[in-house]
């Protein structure tokens, strides 16, 4: 739909790394139990994917889903198939006790990419890089805020914080990824 | 600044990705109770030097609340287990009466 | 004169010449000078005033134990005061000017305190400035704040930028001498995660300077093959010019970096605040040397042995041509050979102890020295530069018996180890009888998380004193595996403790031996302190200021506590140390703030609406991280007038308001009903489907906590709305519940407060606005009042409710956030023909209020019920139980005699300040002004055309048509009605249509 925009247009800057605000994406909230049968057929009809494991991200294609706590996962999906999973999430799930809560509006997504794009969130947040699995989703703060990430490429990070603050996220990355301010210059 | 194992995703998490929640092992009273009864639920905290439990929420990670057990004179902290508990796992009373044999228990 | 040499310089590149300024002057020195070897290095012994006499104040040190040397560095945006030279690397351009004089550095007429310094003894500003009172603020005050202070605070605003960076590492590595190099190469072979920082620019610490050699070669190779295979290895993170400023609970430890210090206005940070928490920490943070007690010790030209011999191997440069060595160890001869081999003249070794035969005496001695030994320096001659020094025996009282001419003295009163990092977290130290020194205590170490030790000191900062002993002691303390380093050291004789010179000075030499340069407090005052009864060594800090100067008494706080437990008689550890703090040197501010400035200072929350509000006129209001428009500026426009337009636009044609702030949470599930029925003090079970209920939530202690409009969405389904400062805690207080007290009921939460854009279209016209848009049916009898539906509105997927808080005919309606803008757009074009405009928070306030609807943060402050605002319609009789019935029951928030809400009618019309307070009969038991009642909110209604307010008053609702007084300011009296607290429409017509 053109009139839907997200928060900050797109927009990005090449420090060390690059940053940018990656667009729209659909996003939904699932809670209920993780390890029922409904769960993990409701999971794989809107992704592809198995239910993940604690703090995993399972990623096919465009389509994605992060363990988000005990009984929450996130299911991403593209932004303008965001309504149809929902439906389909709630049918599939109908007679569980559960919740299924369309949020793709109410967050603002950024990639970090380049070589040293960990130094970026490295300045961010008070995370183990070293110790962060492959296909880890990590939630935490940046800065003053919530967000979460994971490693969505070789030389890439997806980040997710309230769509809100998104033009403070956005402040925090470009002032991290400045030329000349690399953690650990070569 | 402290750091906590969540007991539910397994992070350990720091002090600032936390939110403190005071004593744990309230027991609620409602409506029906004595005075006597409401003012220790509402009001009525231990304060010791040395072994406490208490309720924190991972509010930066997984959200979730859950329980640990520390030293409030070296902050050492004993363990971490799940909010859903109605009083500290007996392994963990066990570890701590080790470490501290003059500790009273925890109620 | 001090000057550079033409040979040597182990940090310096002669090929580089960098030029500075020093007070306007125009200097050079070399790449890889401080600014203390090159202000030394251009004869710049003289760099400050003293705080308290204004003494002329020279360099003593080389390192961060530096007290003297604090000068302002740069200039407008890039001036920063306090900078320590010995501590700053000298870059081109550098322009310094010293601290603390008036009118000049060399002519300083403060320094007449000097002359009255007999006046301004230890205690001087308790004793002075007690009385008579007002003088403190006006008189006392000003004057010191006028001539006291070291630096002057920049004006303008801070060019450079600055960041955190995160780490964590297995062992953490504080220094970077050879000990510190020896604990992080044994901790990296152990397959260890290995942090290693030294606060300097160069790796190696003293041992590279005094000569020594390890495992056969000297120590800077061995130094230079030891960070290279550190530097290859991937486990190990190298750092220079960062300083572990302080450690803190579990392991984390502070690493403050100077990234660009050397190299301002590079585009670089100009720090770094590392924050690393360590599995564990080895402090190999070095010694400190001690000064020495003397009459004179604080002339310009008596300099610390080991500095002197600092400058002179690592930045050629010479602080005299004659300088006498005045000693209680074997150490300082160190500094002697290196004078001597540099061509400089070393008249004379004074020697504290009465034998002298070591092996390093011995080679000062071969070398046709002088060694006067058991005799001390009586007194130093000069003013602004040393000119020679008088000797004296060490027992006697300071009989002169001759007189030495030089132009600089190097002395040593023995080391102290730097020991804290190691106490900051609660580390203990013992004191070592026989090396005179406090050293940490391996059986007290601050512990952990796991309740083990969490810090290890090793080297000279545990105490050590030989190479070789500080290189087994290092490897050792980072479980070494194999044989550690060993280094050839000769054998030193023990050093004499040294307190006072000569242990026998009278009063008029004690008056002239300086503890603490840097805030004048001599030997003489820590005695008066002890006669006149301080015990602690504390209070005796707090009370003669000793070591309470940037540089926290580093050099010569432990010759002051000695001397305080002489003269109260008792040893050394029973007098103990006062306590040591972080940071360990200060830290810039910059680097504490981090990222967080400007823009980014903190997180500022933004609608989906927010620009086009800025582009609008928008008056901003901060609520809570948020920002919302108070009111909408049109040209011309002040506050007042677009606010009370605002209000006519929605009492007469239409208003849109951006309400997507509210918190939105859903809540489902089985239980779901159950769950609200608790949060809620009134019925939400029975909420049917499609309708809207107003809803209050309490704290446990009774008190309202949040309110706002829930929405059954289905049968299992209900959305609570709560207000813009309540979403987030009132998530979490739902939560909480769920997991922790009723967690077997099953009931979800999901906080989609940010999914939508919501905007309340309020006013007689908001109807027509709608249905210009088309799409689904929003009239009276599709949509009644209370109710919601579901559909599009403009092609835009839209939930409308029919609820109302400005009385008006009023739809809220929630569009996806993503969409909002372009829906706000279409509300404003489609109202176009109807009047419409956008209103603020101001207005949304003064609306409600006129309509009697109270507000959370103005009718509540946390000691309000609800029962208080008579809103017992709102609290359910029929159920058992609710979160703050049990304590509504107490009898104090039971009691007839709370105050209640009512609504206040000025007499003349005008407005009652917010706040004021209704006066009552009588006094208290305090002697004050009893009070029946305050008020809650007030404004000037344009509706109505006069002062409203609502207010909590004592039996308010019984008193309908009463006056009271509200007294405001120099006596005036404003007179209030007590009257109904809804003011406009109070049948509700207008909003139900």
């Amino acid at each position: 739909m053109s009139k839907a925009v997200s928060a900050l247009g797109g927009v990005s800057h090449q420090g060390f790394a690059e940053v940018a605000e990656a667009g729209l994406r659909g996003m939904i909230t699932v809670r209920g139990d993780l390890s029922s049968a409904a769960m993990k057929k409701a999971v794989k009809a809107a992704t592809g994917t198995a239910v993940p494991a604690p703090r995993r991200i399972e990623i096919a294609g465009d389509r994605a889903v992060a363990w988000m706590s005990p009984d929450e996962l996130l299911v991403m999906v593209p932004y303008a198939a965001a309504q149809d999973a929902v439906a389909a999430l709630e049918k599939a799930l109908a007679g569980e006790h559960h919740l299924v809560a369309d949020v793709s509006d109410a967050r603002a997504v950024f990639t970090v990419r380049g070589a040293k794009a960990a130094e970026v969130l490295m300045k961010l947040c008070p995370v183990d890089f070293a110790t962060l699995a492959e296909g880890e989703i990590r939630r935490t703060r940046a800065a003053q805020v919530a967000a979460a990430f994971w490693k969505s490429g070789a030389e890439e990070f997806t980040l997710v914080s309230f769509r809100s603050v998104a033009g403070y996220v956005m402040g925090l990355l470009e002032v991290s990824s400045r030329k000349g301010s690399e953690l650990f210059p070569a | 600044m402290l750091t906590l194992e969540c007991p539910c995703c397994g992070v350990k998490a720091e002090e600032t990705e936390l939110q403190a929640g005071g004593e744990a092992h309230l027991k609620r009273y409602g409506p029906g109770s004595t005075d006597e009864e409401f003012d220790g639920y509402m009001f009525s905290r231990k304060n010791p030097k040395g072994v406490h439990f208490e309720r924190w929420r991972h509010a930066y990670g997984c959200g979730k609340w859950f329980l640990a057990a520390r030293c409030t004179a070296t902050l050492e902290v004993f363990g971490t287990y799940p909010a859903q508990s109605k009083e500290p796992p007996a392994d963990l009373q066990a570890k701590i009466r080790a470490k501290r044999p003059n500790w009273e228990g925890y109620k | 004169m001090s000057t550079r040499l033409s040979r040597g310089g182990r940090l310096i590149d002669r090929a580089k010449p960098l030029n500075f300024t020093f007070n306007g002057r125009r200097m050079a020195g070399f790449a890889g000078d401080t600014l203390a070897s090159a202000l030394l290095g251009a004869d710049q012994m003289l760099v400050g005033r003293s705080f308290k006499y204004h003494r002329p104040r020279g360099l003593v040190a080389s390192g961060a134990e530096e007290p003297n040397a604090l000068l302002g560095l740069g200039e407008g945006a890039r001036f920063e005061p306090n900078q320590r030279a010995t501590t700053t690397e000298l870059f081109e351009g550098a322009a310094t000017t010293s601290q603390n004089h008036w009118p000049s550095l060399d002519f300083d007429i403060g320094a007449v305190n000097n002359t009255f310094g007999r006046f301004l003894p230890g205690g001087f500003y308790y004793k002075t400035f007690m009385f008579p009172r007002f003088a403190w603020k006006h008189v006392f005050e000003p004057i010191i704040r006028q001539s006291a202070g070291l630096g002057k605070a920049p004006v303008a605003r801070d060019a450079d930028r600055y960041e955190y960076a995160y780490a964590f590492a297995d062992v953490v590595v504080v220094g970077g001498g050879i000990a510190g190099l020896t604990a992080a190469l044994a901790a990296a072979k152990a397959g260890k995660r290995v942090w290693l920082m030294e606060q300097t620019a160069h790796w190696g610490g003293r041992a590279v300077v005094d000569g020594v050699e390890i495992d056969g070669e000297p120590a800077e190779s061995w130094v230079n093959e030891t960070i290279e295979t550190l530097g290859k290895m991937d486990n190990v993170t190298l750092r220079t010019r960062t300083m572990a400023s302080g450690l803190f609970d579990h392991g984390y430890i502070m690493g403050y970096e100077r990234v660009a210090d050397h190299t301002p206005g590079d585009g670089r940070p100009r720090h770094r605040l590392w924050r690393i928490r360590a599995g564990h920490v080895i402090t190999a943070t070095g010694a400190i040397e001690r000064s020495l007690s003397f009459a004179g010790n604080d002339i310009p030209g008596v300099m610390l042995a080991s500095a002197v011999r600092d400058y002179v191997v690592n930045w050629a440069v010479s602080p005299g041509d004659r300088t006498v060595v005045v000693t209680n160890n074997d150490d300082a001869y160190r500094t002697a050979l290196a004078l001597l081999d540099a061509g400089l003249l070393v008249p004379a070794v004074i020697d504290a102890r009465p034998e002298v035969t070591g092996a390093l005496p011995e080679a000062v001695r071969a070398r046709g020295v002088r060694i006067l030994a058991g005799h001390g320096i009586a007194k130093v001659k000069g003013a602004k530069r040393v000119t020679g020094v008088s000797v004296c025996v060490q027992a006697g009282e300071g009989a002169e018996l001759e007189t030495i001419a030089c132009d600089a003295v190097a002395m040593s009163g023995g080391w102290s180890p730097v020991v804290h990092l190691w106490s900051h977290c609660g580390g203990k130290l013992v004191w070592d009888e026989e090396r005179a020194m406090f050293r940490p205590d391996p059986a007290r170490p601050a512990t952990g998380a796991d309740g083990a030790a969490m810090v290890t000191a090793a080297g000279s900062a545990n105490g050590c004193l030989t190479a070789d002993e500080v290189l087994a002691d290092a490897h050792k303390a980072a479980g070494g595996k194999g044989k550690a380093p060993s280094a050839a050291s000769a054998a030193e004789a023990p050093l004499l403790p040294v307190w006072i010179m000569p242990q026998g000075a009278g009063p008029a030499l004690r008056m002239k031996m300086w503890l603490d340069p840097q805030n004048d407090v001599k030997v003489s005052d820590v005695q008066l302190a002890a006669r006149e009864g301080y015990e602690s060594v504390e209070h005796t800090k707090r009370y003669t200021t000793l070591g309470m100067a940037t540089d926290q008494g580093k050099m010569s706080n432990i010759n002051g506590l000695a001397i305080l437990s002489d003269a109260l008689h008792r040893p050394i550890p029973e007098t103990g140390t006062t306590t040591f703090r972080p940071p360990y040197t200060p830290i810039s501010l910059g680097a504490i703030a981090g990222e967080a400035r400007g823009e980014i200072f903190q997180p500022l929350r933004r609608t989906p609406m927010h620009e086009w509000h800025e582009t609008h006129g928008a008056h901003w209001e901060p609520v809570g991280l948020w920002r919302r428009a108070y009111c909408f500026l049109r040209h011309g426009e002040g506050v007042h007038d677009a606010v009370h337009r605002e209000i006519r636009t929605v009492r007469n044609a239409a208003g849109l308001l951006d309400a997507s702030t509210l918190g939105k949470i859903i809540v489902k599930g089985p239980d779901a009903g159950k769950f609200l029925d608790m949060l809620y003090t009134n019925m939400m079970s029975t909420l049917p489907v499609g309708k809207c209920r107003y809803g209050l939530m309490c704290s446990e202690n009774g008190f309202l906590s949040d309110d706002g409009v829930v929405v059954r969405l289905s049968d299992d389904t209900w959305l609570c709305h709560t207000t813009t400062g309540g979403a987030d805690r009132i998530h979490g207080w739902m939560e909480d519940w769920l997991q922790c007290e009723w967690w077997d009921w099953k009931v979800y939460t999901a906080n989609v407060t940010e999914e939508y854009a919501q905007v309340a279209v309020a006013g007689p016209n908001a109807r027509k606005v709608l249905e210009k848009l088309g799409g689904m049916d929003v009239s009276k009898e599709a949509l009644p009042f209370m109710e919601w539906r579901e559909g599009t509105l403009g092609g835009f997927r839209a939930r409308v409710y029919r609820i109302s808080f400005s009385g008006e005919l009023s739809f809220e309606v929630a569009v996806p956030a993503s969409e909002g803008r372009a829906f706000w757009e279409a509300l404003i074009a489609a109202g176009e023909e109807f009047g419409v405009a956008p209103y603020g928070t101001e207005a949304m306030h003064i609306m409600r209020a006129e309509k009697g609807f109270i507000m959370i943060g103005d009718e509540t402050d946390g000691t309000v019920i609800p029962q208080d605002l008579n809103l017992h319609w709102a609290i359910s009789k029929k159920k058992a139980d609710y979160l703050g019935k049990r304590a509504q029951e107490r009898s104090h928030m039971a009691s007839p005699d709370r105050w209640k809400l009512v609504g206040l009618e000025t007499l003349d019309g005008s407005v009652i300040p917010d706040g004021a307070y209704a006066v009552a009969e009588g006094v208290n038991a305090n002697g004050q002004r009893n009070m029946q009642g305050r008020v809650t909110s007030t404004y000037h209604s344009p509706t109505l055309n006069k002062g409203i307010a609502m207010g909590l008053v004592k039996h308010g609702p019984d008193r309908m048509g009463e006056v009271l007084d509200f007294p405001v300011d120099n006596g005036r009296v404003v007179k209030a009605r007590i009257v109904d607290p809804v003011f406009y429409d109070k049948d509700g017509e207008k909003q139900n249509v």
